[in-house]
């Protein structure tokens, strides 16, 4: 049980270190000063919780969050493929952003009564966090899907691309269905029927048509990823990887 | 069973808490020091006032402080250790350990009303009734939900046209 946990905070804990290496890529890069800050302010919030997850697995496993974050190889992450891949333009940005708001905000909410005290601990604080971040998203949606000719095609075109990678997020493996039996780990199956009803609306109010599910993606938990992981873990991990146990 | 009046808090149960391990610890003299310690961005309040600084206590020859992080990834969490360790190495504690808990979850229900005063003074709008800090009017405008630090958005007002932070219930 407690390799599994190791394994379950150190899932949580890419997802949220992966996630918001890449979008902080648009620190000084965004349309708007308003929209640099609040990209940036989010991503903190993302590291902040993969620190938090990182460190729950370090009181265990004995290994740094130094090691965890900087010395694995593309192969030992196990985060889901929709965190790594590349931002693309602002419309996928935010259509990303929002597909992973909504699964935060009913993931969290569950794990916020996790029987793992640490769990429920770091959920609830990240709780707050989320439900601010999907205020954001929620309302980039509906201003792409109602704005212009361009940003309306350009989200399409982001569901398009993103809706494949959806599926994963609530796919579930013995390890978590283990943890769940325990009402340590929600059972992420349970939460898809009103993550898909939650964005319906979303996406219907915002004059988005809901993709078809006609393909999709997996593999990021058994480290089986996109050829996007690895060029972002060249640049994130190239210091350390320089000068091994470098300390600020 | 025979229970004697117990005393009901009028104020969240957590911030009850804090109150009460403060007005209990042995360690008054140190509490004290440590509201000499501001949050690096928004120096007009203590760590105390912000609801960081959650308890001190001693363990052997150490002082250990608790403090409860605001934002996941605020920044400034590490320069709120450094000041702690500074202020008390200052006053003659050379041993001092800082931990940052995850319980009680930080929130803005840990401001007093004396806190939030002080953030209107420094021309931050206080969380809750949103007015601005500059003319009191209530006609604002969201510029953007995130501003220059993690805990705060950034507003208009439409009365006297100033922009304006505004700390973020949380």
């Amino acid at each position: 049980m407690q390799q599994a946990l190791v394994t379950y905070a150190v899932r949580l804990a890419d997802d949220a270190l992966i996630y918001g290496q890449r979008v902080s890529e648009w620190c000084s890069n965004a349309p708007t000063l308003e929209e640099d800050l609040a990209l940036v302010n989010v991503t903190l919030d993302y590291i902040g919780r993969a620190r938090m997850f990182y460190e729950y697995a370090s009181s265990y496993s004995g290994l740094s969050e130094d090691t965890y974050a900087f010395t694995r190889d593309g192969r030992d992450f196990t985060n889901l493929l929709i965190c790594e891949l590349p931002n693309g333009d602002f419309a996928n940005t935010l259509v990303r952003q929002y597909l992973l708001d909504e699964y935060e905000a009913l993931f969290l909410g569950v794990l916020s009564s996790s029987s793992d005290d640490t769990l429920a601990l770091i959920a609830q604080k990240s709780l707050k966090e989320t439900t601010y971040h999907l205020r954001r998203s929620h309302e980039w949606v509906l201003r792409l899907g109602m704005g212009t000719d361009e940003s309306h095609a350009r989200a399409c075109t982001a569901l398009d691309a993103l809706w494949g990678y959806t599926p994963e997020i609530f796919a579930m493996d013995d390890i978590e269905s283990g943890l769940a039996a325990e009402n340590i780990a929600p059972d992420r199956l349970a939460l898809l029927g009103p993550w898909r009803e939650n964005v319906a609306r979303t996406l219907q109010s915002a004059g988005l048509p809901v993709p078809a599910d006609s393909w999709q993606v997996e593999g990021g938990r058994r480290g089986i990823h996109t050829e996007h992981l690895g060029h972002l873990l060249a640049e994130m991990q190239v210091m350390q990887r320089t000068y091994p146990g470098l300390q600020w | 069973m025979v229970r004697c009046a117990e005393r009901i808090p009028l104020q969240n149960s957590d911030a009850f808490e804090r109150q009460q391990r403060r007005d209990n610890s042995e360690h008054a003299a140190i509490w004290r020091l440590l509201d000499d310690v501001c949050d690096p961005e928004i120096p007009v309040l203590s760590l105390w006032e912000l609801g960081v600084l959650q308890d001190v206590s001693q363990q052997q020859q150490t002082i250990v402080v608790r403090i409860s992080p605001t934002y996941s990834g605020c920044p400034a969490m590490a320069v709120m250790s450094q000041d702690i360790e500074s202020a008390l190495h200052r006053a003659g504690y050379p041993r001092v350990r800082v931990e940052r808990n995850l319980a009680p979850v930080w929130g803005t229900h840990f401001l007093t009303d004396a806190a939030k005063a002080k953030l209107r003074a420094f021309q931050i709008a206080a969380p809750g009734a949103l007015r601005c800090p500059n003319c009191d009017s209530d006609e604002v405008e969201l510029v953007s939900e995130f501003s220059s630090t993690a805990c705060k958005a950034l507003y208009r007002c439409a009365t006297c046209r100033e922009p304006f932070d505004y700390f973020k219930p949380h």
